[in-house]
């Protein structure tokens, strides 16, 4: 680090000085980091402080707006439909987490021992989900579990069964759940194996000359030296799982039964904000479910710390 | 510095050896496959669906095979209902989803490969501190900026305007780190210093040295950016009301409330399954013919 404070003052083709060398380069090195601070101050720090700030208040009709304090907080996390709302996506969590990065490890694991054009093939395959709006593969499958267009009765008559009813508010957990693997686990397993592919393969020599088995060396030589690609993915999934919003909301319009407009935290804050202009409390919500998210994300990332590549 | 930097973290796929020699027997690679071939056909199914559906008009969507053709030649039918149906609004849709993730996606990009260069090759004040905050906002969910930022905007009467989905889509904390360890590792600081030498100045240098360098990144980075823009769906959702400026996903949601509301003239089943089809195209073969790119990119700061 620099000590230098003064104002730089140098210009291009005065005397080399390296003092001065040195401020003209802290300058360019602003210069290139300014404007993308700019954007980041603009549309996050200042959003996250006007939530926090907005969530200070209260506002009515009858009152007009007033410093409330913590009372909003106070209501959110006594709210049931809040507090339902992150139980259910922290169960979300639970369950879609392990199973998509379970699937995108096992695929990885597998195509990093293959190179035939199947597994080429099979790679890309797996993929394609990312490379489709999330909306789109929502909708999609909103058709699949339909029961007027979908394959699913089809395929249940061959076996002489009724189909279940996807949709219904028993299954929309499992219905959700599949949406997302579909949709996220090729991304995984692209990063995932990007990261493989990157091993020296002549460790894998020494250990099968020690007489490891494949499936000792996926587990105790690739698995770990990945990790720091594993916690980065898990990060990725943490919190998108926490911010869960399009799916919800476009099965929503065929299964309104099954999914409330408060179904997720984020469905219930944009509910609040535009369906009731209730914008104190709907920032409350919003700011609460961010805090909620970084802690989340913060305390794996520091009981991962050795292993992540984020640590800087 | 990280133990991230070590080594050079994209290197040249080894895909021209010869894996067989690790030690894969028959059977094994036989399993290997049948697994394979059985999570392909999961991923897959999906789409194949949306292939066939997008060609089959609205009676036949319930009528026929779900998983089969039925009469292709509906796909001519779809595609100009699609030109007809409200002023064939689907492809002013779809057109501003190009202009929101292109601008956005874009602008994302160049944003990040500043700021990752700056923070990769350049010692100052206040560094260590900023790119801190840029770390641990990658945490930060963005969705929980939407609220707030459509207050932000609606005060300065930016609602409703491409700016109000284009201007926060420039925000990339995450393509920032991406751009930093991979010019850290890309960059030798000794090239900048011979480059300096020889009297170049450091614009100059950025871009006819470091810039060709990062091609492998800013493809990744630029891809992205690309797909978070074109897949948000809350963003524009909060912040646009007139339909003439919404992008495609939105649009097509609408589209599927009103026909599952039930109204007689807005059914329009077949007019979404091959809007949807036909929108999914662009992304799919940018992946196809970038992988090259992106495949070895997204492994940029995950190895140590």
């Amino acid at each position: 680090m620099e000590t230098t404070t003064s104002p730089a003052r140098a210009k291009a083709g005065s005397a080399q000085h390296p003092g001065t060398v040195a401020r003209r380069r802290q300058r360019v090195g602003w210069l290139f980091v300014s404007p993308f601070l700019l954007i980041f101050v603009i549309f996050l720090v200042v959003p996250l402080g006007y939530a926090f700030y907005m969530s200070l208040f209260t506002s009515t009709l009858a009152a007009g707006k007033s410093f409330t304090g913590a009372d909003n907080y106070i209501k959110a996390f006594t709210d049931p439909i809040f507090l339902e709302g992150m139980a259910r996506v922290g169960f979300f969590a639970l369950v879609m987490i392990p199973l998509q990065i379970g699937i995108a490890l096992l695929a990885a694991l597998v195509l990093d021992t293959l190179a035939t054009k199947l597994s080429k093939a099979s790679r890309l395959l797996i993929f394609a989900p990312y490379a489709i709006p999330v909306v789109i593969g929502a909708l999609m499958w909103g058709f699949l579990y339909s029961p007027r267009f979908g394959p699913a009765t089809t395929i249940f008559e061959v076996f002489g069964m009724q189909a279940p009813e996807f949709l219904s508010a028993n299954l929309i957990f499992g219905s959700l759940v599949n949406i997302v693997t579909w949709q996220w686990s090729g991304y995984y397993m692209i990063v995932i194996y990007a990261a493989l592919r990157s091993i020296d393969a002549s460790i894998y020599e020494a250990a099968r000359v020690d007489g490891a088995t494949g499936t000792q060396i996926a587990l105790r030589i690739k698995v770990p030296m990945i990790s720091s690609s594993m916690v980065m993915v898990l990060i990725f999934a943490i919190i998108g799982t926490l911010q869960f919003f399009t799916e919800p909301v476009v099965l929503r319009n065929i299964a309104p039964g099954a999914i409330d407009a408060a179904f997720t935290p984020n469905m219930y804050a944009y509910a609040l904000a535009f369906q009731y202009s209730q914008f104190n409390y709907a920032s409350t919500i919003a700011f609460s479910l961010g805090i909620l998210v970084f802690i989340g994300s913060y305390i794996f990332l520091y009981f991962t710390r050795k292993q992540s590549g984020l640590e800087k | 510095m990280s133990a991230v930097t070590d080594k050079p973290s994209v290197r040249k796929s080894r895909s021209s050896r010869d894996h067989t020699e690790r030690g894969v027997g028959d059977n094994r690679r036989i399993g290997s496959h049948v697994l394979l071939g059985i999570l392909a056909i999961y991923f897959i199914l999906p789409l194949w669906w949306l292939l066939v559906s997008s060609t089959k008009s609205t009676s036949s969507l319930f009528s026929s095979a779900p998983l089969w053709f039925d009469n292709p030649a509906d796909f001519v039918d779809n595609v100009q209902g699609l030109f007809t149906h409200q002023g064939g609004i689907y492809w002013t849709w779809l057109g501003n989803s190009f202009l929101y993730a292109f601008t956005g996606g874009v602008g994302a990009t160049i944003l990040a490969i500043l700021a990752g260069y700056g923070f990769a090759k350049y010692r100052f004040r206040g560094r260590g501190v900023a790119f801190g905050f840029i770390l641990g906002s990658v945490m930060v969910p963005l969705t929980a900026l939407v609220v707030p930022t459509f207050l932000l905007l609606s005060n300065v009467g930016l609602i409703n305007t491409p700016w109000a989905v284009i201007l926060p889509s420039l925000l990339s904390p995450f393509g920032v780190y991406l751009m930093r360890v991979y010019t850290q590792d890309a960059i030798p600081d000794e090239m900048l210093e011979a480059a300096r030498i020889d009297g170049s100045g450091e614009f100059r240098t950025f871009f006819r040295i470091a810039l060709p360098m990062l091609k492998p990144a800013i493809v990744t980075v630029l891809l992205l950016s690309v797909v978070a823009t074109w897949n948000n769906f809350f963003l524009p959702l909060a912040m646009l009301s007139d339909p003439q400026l919404l992008p495609v996903t939105v649009g097509l949601n609408n589209w599927t409330k009103l026909s599952n509301a039930g109204a007689g003239g807005e059914q329009v089943w077949n007019l979404i399954t091959s809007g949807a089809f036909i929108s999914i195209l662009p992304l799919l073969i940018s992946f196809l013919f970038l992988q090259r790119y992106w495949q070895g990119g997204l492994a940029i700061g995950s190895v140590k």
